[in-house]
């Protein structure tokens, strides 16, 4: 086989990954400044899994995400979901922010903040009707926050205030869940709570992306994983990709021996 | 009272007060929110120079010369800003409050150099607009509401701001949710399709119209204390944003109408023989409204 027919052939093959890909991400580089924060990274995220960024503190995770969602200007790069641009399969995605992003002492209820996902179904004018805030309950049941649907958000605690992000999340109906720090500073029963749902999309067919911090869970937690720092470390299964070498490459130095050790148990 | 004196002396200064509150406020409790409130401060001092310089121009305190002026103020404060940021690396604060209070002291320079003895432009009305001068000749009493002949000679200042007053509204309305989605979460609001940038800049210019507009009547001191007080106070009083706004337009209709009957008659029952600043009292009363609510609002935050 002549080299170009090869190259055809790759091309032939990646056109058809993203066409199949629920979010793929190819040549993205993003800049604060003189300094990339993300630099030429490609992305392939298979439908249907769990699938874990992971990677150091200003190593790009959350900068990818908000870049891959046109909430940042990328310098360069393109972004598809199955195959199509962002803007024309908005429906099909839901974000949720780091809960750090936003002011909690704004003047809003628990019910009215999951409401705020149903903006796609209402429109600017659209009436409020009984089945919507039926909708809005049914989520914050699944997150085990009913009980809280009148409170004042700031009123609720860091975990709590999560879950109902969680919830406004799922009454998007979305195919494609993008979570960046979920379990960022929750408790416990949060956390349980947090990833029972998560996995109860992917059972349920949806494609599940999580930026994620805490290594020690990440198998049990994740199908796949994203290494990154600035730049693609590895992607792939976490039986596969989720090894020592990886880790030590995509952290640098930075990952103490001890913790390495504590890992071990879960490696790939 | 009667219908024959408030009429035609008070009746149109008053709600002129009170459409110029609401006007202000209403905006006022998003750029609260935002994090924004010193905007309605800055839009204020700023379009002095650009309303003294579009008189000069054009000869005539008119609506429409005195609009064009302020906003191409704000564009030049604009820029500013951004080129003394960017060369002097100063913080974007301190930018900001150099920027304002020099292009309102060279405004106030500007009307004293300059010849408008025969209009009502100088640095008093700057501060403190004529709210008092805005009264109804034509009125005798509660009939003329109904006279076509005395509503004819209504001060132009109250269809004016009646009409910004709606203008403000029906914005708020129209785009009520992505107004409150944006202002709590703004990631969140682009990822559903929302333009929030172009909606934060539709947000400073509508509050950038109703502080022109409310300029010319009653002058910037009240136009900041309106952009600020109202909300504020409102905050203190609820934790839902639908309940804030309408506290928010049911203190500053508190303010305008206290702050106006105050500066005309307070004086008076204190045994001195003038009165006050209509404006300067109204904004006092919303400062009042403000302190109130902050030590005995029912949803202070606990520090």
């Amino acid at each position: 086989m002549s080299v170009e027919l090869a190259t055809l052939n790759g091309q032939q093959a990646d056109r058809t990954a993203r066409a199949d890909s629920p979010l793929a991400i190819r040549g993205m580089t993003v800049s604060y400044g003189q300094k990339p924060a993300v630099f030429s990274v490609d992305m392939t995220i298979r439908s249907g899994a769990m699938t874990a960024i992971i990677g150091p503190n200003g190593a790009g995770k959350s900068t990818l995400l908000k870049a891959a969602l046109g909430i940042l200007t990328p310098l360069a790069g393109t972004v598809t979901v199955l195959g199509k641009s962002v803007a024309q399969m908005r429906d099909h995605i839901a974000y949720v922010p780091q809960r750090a992003s936003v002011d909690w002492d704004f003047p809003t209820r628990v019910i009215d903040v999951v409401m705020m996902g149903l903006y796609g179904q209402l429109g600017l004018l659209g009436r409020v009707r009984q089945t919507h805030r039926d909708q809005a309950m049914a989520c914050l049941n699944r997150v085990g926050m009913a009980d809280f649907a009148t409170r004042q958000i700031g009123q609720l605690s860091g975990g709590q205030q999560q879950r109902v992000f969680l919830a406004r999340s799922l009454v998007q109906a979305a195919d494609l869940y993008l979570l960046d720090e979920p379990f960022a500073g929750v408790d416990a029963a949060t956390e349980t709570a947090i990833i029972g749902v998560l996995k109860g999309l992917r059972d349920a067919g949806k494609t599940v992306v999580v930026v994620h911090h805490d290594l020690s869970t990440v198998t049990d937690y994740f199908d796949d994983v994203f290494l990154i720092n600035t730049q693609v470390i590895a992607q792939g299964s976490v039986a596969t990709t989720f090894t020592q070498e990886n880790l030590q490459t995509t952290y640098g130095g930075r990952l103490a021996g001890a913790q390495m050790d504590a890992l071990s148990g879960t490696l790939g | 009272m009667s219908g024959a004196e408030f009429v035609p002396l008070s009746l149109t200064p008053m709600l002129i007060g009170i459409f110029v509150a609401m006007a202000c406020a209403l905006p006022g409790n998003f750029l609260l929110l935002r994090r924004q409130a010193l905007i309605g401060d800055a839009i204020s001092h700023v379009v002095l120079p650009g309303i003294v310089v579009a008189f000069l121009l054009s000869g005539a305190v008119a609506a429409l010369p005195m609009l064009l002026g302020a906003a191409g103020a704000a564009v030049i404060a604009v820029a500013a800003i951004e080129g003394i940021r960017r060369v002097g690396r100063i913080e974007p604060g301190a930018a900001m409050g150099v920027v304002f209070t020099t292009m309102f002291a060279g405004g106030v320079l500007l009307l004293e150099i300059s010849d408008t003895s025969d209009v009502h432009l100088d640095v008093e009305h700057a501060l403190f607009g004529n709210l008092e001068s805005l009264i109804w000749l034509d009125a005798f009493g509660w009939a003329s509401l109904l006279d076509p002949e005395a509503l004819a000679g209504l001060p132009v200042e109250l269809p004016r701001m009646a009409a910004t007053f709606v203008l403000v509204g029906a914005f708020v309305a129209l785009f009520w949710r992505p107004l409150k989605i944006s202002t709590f979460d703004e990631g969140f609001a682009q990822t559903i399709g929302m333009r929030t940038r172009p909606l934060g800049l539709a947000l400073v210019v509508v509050s950038a119209i109703a502080a022109v507009a409310a300029f010319d009547a009653v002058g910037s001191i009240i136009v900041i204390a309106m952009f600020i007080c109202p909300p504020a106070a409102a905050r203190l009083m609820t934790n839902r944003l639908e309940t804030q706004v309408a506290w928010s337009m049911v203190f500053a209709i508190l303010a305008a109408v206290t702050g106006y009957v105050l500066a005309g008659y307070g004086p008076l029952w204190m045994g001195f023989d003038a009165s006050v600043s209509a404006a300067g009292m109204i904004a006092t009363m919303s400062g009042v409204i403000l302190a109130i609510a902050a030590f005995a609002g029912p949803h202070r935050r606990s520090v």
